[in-house]
């Protein structure tokens, strides 16, 4: 953006009237963020965001404008990490070119001067904005790695025999992350029975199916017998009526039928002490 | 062509695979195991291919031939020692080694056949 000679005057102009501009900027951003955050911080932040401004403005500074993107770029982050919408966010921005007008309102020979700095307001605001997307989807896409990480545990149930409890829809993605911890504990422990628990799976339609007898698969050629647990009656109906057929995986009701099937493979038996 | 040694330990043939498997290879194993079987009459065949990293759908039907052919001689045979990624890539490629037995090591492979003779 390139910063013309008549924008100086306006510098000079915002600059005799920091104060009234500046008071009526955080009074209109205190309004946007309805008590999220308090006048002070709201003052400290477009105090900043004002001289940074003015630099810009007055043209003398070639870095101003690489600064006041970098403090925008920050603010709206950190806007973007309170929840915050990116309405919200950009508005504080283009407050600032209320705040002005209104002060230039009764001055006409100021037009020119005015729709340069509404052009590099504008900017601004689509910085702001773009900057704002980019930290919500980094958010996003920690959030989704945690849930992941969380949604695939691996638990012992006794020697030799582990167990997965699975919660939510198995895509792909999660399929592939099940199988390889899954394989990876069958290693490390030594263990040869493996539980699929599927409590936790809403809905078991052709394509979860496809991905739970993939698992069990690649279990059994690690040498490791599965048994699948957990199925409720309303998806014992859905498997029947699509036709899904387990083979010869034993499928049992509860996770406590499960263990007691495994612990019977392994010729173990529980019984009252 | 590397060869693939077959280890006779009492009633099993012991075949550890350590090299990166080339047709040739796969297919001078096969006649060697048919012969060892014959001469031995071995009733167990353990296969570790712990050290493999890659297969493909031709040594996937290595292992399931050479199932076949155990068989034959009244013998069973044990995969053992497959590493997970080599699991899902068979799985992957809808290979489910039908025909032979696997176990997660080489000691639980040799309990798998004790325990049937």
């Amino acid at each position: 953006m390139e910063v013309d000679s008549s924008q100086g005057r306006m510098a000079v102009y915002m600059r005799d009237h920091q104060e009234k501009v500046v008071g009526r900027w955080v009074e209109l951003v205190t309004a946007g963020v309805r008590g999220r955050i308090s006048a002070v911080e709201v003052r400290r932040a477009v105090e900043d965001l004002y001289s940074l401004v003015i630099r810009v403005m007055s043209g003398a500074d070639e870095q101003a404008l690489g600064e006041l993107r970098a403090a925008l770029a920050e603010l709206s982050r950190s806007r973007a990490r309170n929840g915050f919408t990116p309405t919200e966010t950009a508005l504080g921005v283009f407050a600032l070119k209320d705040a002005v007008y209104e002060l230039f309102a009764d001055a006409a020979d100021v037009v020119p001067e005015f729709l340069g700095f509404s052009r590099l307001i504008d900017d601004l605001g689509l910085h702001t904005f773009e900057t704002y997307a980019v930290a919500r989807e980094q958010i996003i896409a920690g959030q989704a790695m945690t849930m992941m990480e969380l949604s695939t545990p691996v638990v012992r149930l006794w020697q030799g025999i582990i167990a997965v409890p699975l919660v939510g829809t198995l895509d792909s993605a999660r399929t592939q992350l099940v199988m390889e911890k899954l394989l990876e504990t069958l290693v490390a422990t030594g263990a040869d029975h493996a539980v699929l628990d599927i409590t936790g799976v809403p809905t078991v339609d052709t394509e979860v199916a496809q991905h739970l007898l993939k698992t069990v698969n690649a279990a059994r050629l690690l040498g490791a017998d599965c048994t699948i647990c957990g199925i409720r009656p309303q998806v014992a109906q859905t498997i029947v009526s699509l036709g899904i057929e387990f083979g010869d995986i034993a499928t049992k009701a509860t996770l406590a039928d499960a263990l007691a099937h495994a612990l019977g493979r392994a010729g173990l038996k529980v019984g009252p002490a | 062509m590397e060869r693939v040694p077959i280890i006779k330990i009492g009633r099993t043939l012991f075949v550890s695979i350590q090299i990166d498997l080339q047709d040739e290879s796969v297919l001078r194993l096969q006649d060697d195991l048919a012969d060892e079987l014959a001469k031995t009459g071995a009733s167990g065949v353990i296969i570790d291919i712990t050290a493999v990293e890659i297969v493909d759908s031709f040594i996937g039907r290595m292992l399931t031939m050479i199932g076949s052919i155990s068989r034959l001689f009244d013998a069973e045979t044990v995969i053992v020692g497959m590493r997970p990624a080599v699991a899902i890539t068979l799985t992957e490629l809808g290979l489910s080694l039908r025909g032979v037995r696997t176990a997660l090591n080489a000691d639980k492979g040799l309990e798998m056949l004790n325990g049937r003779a």
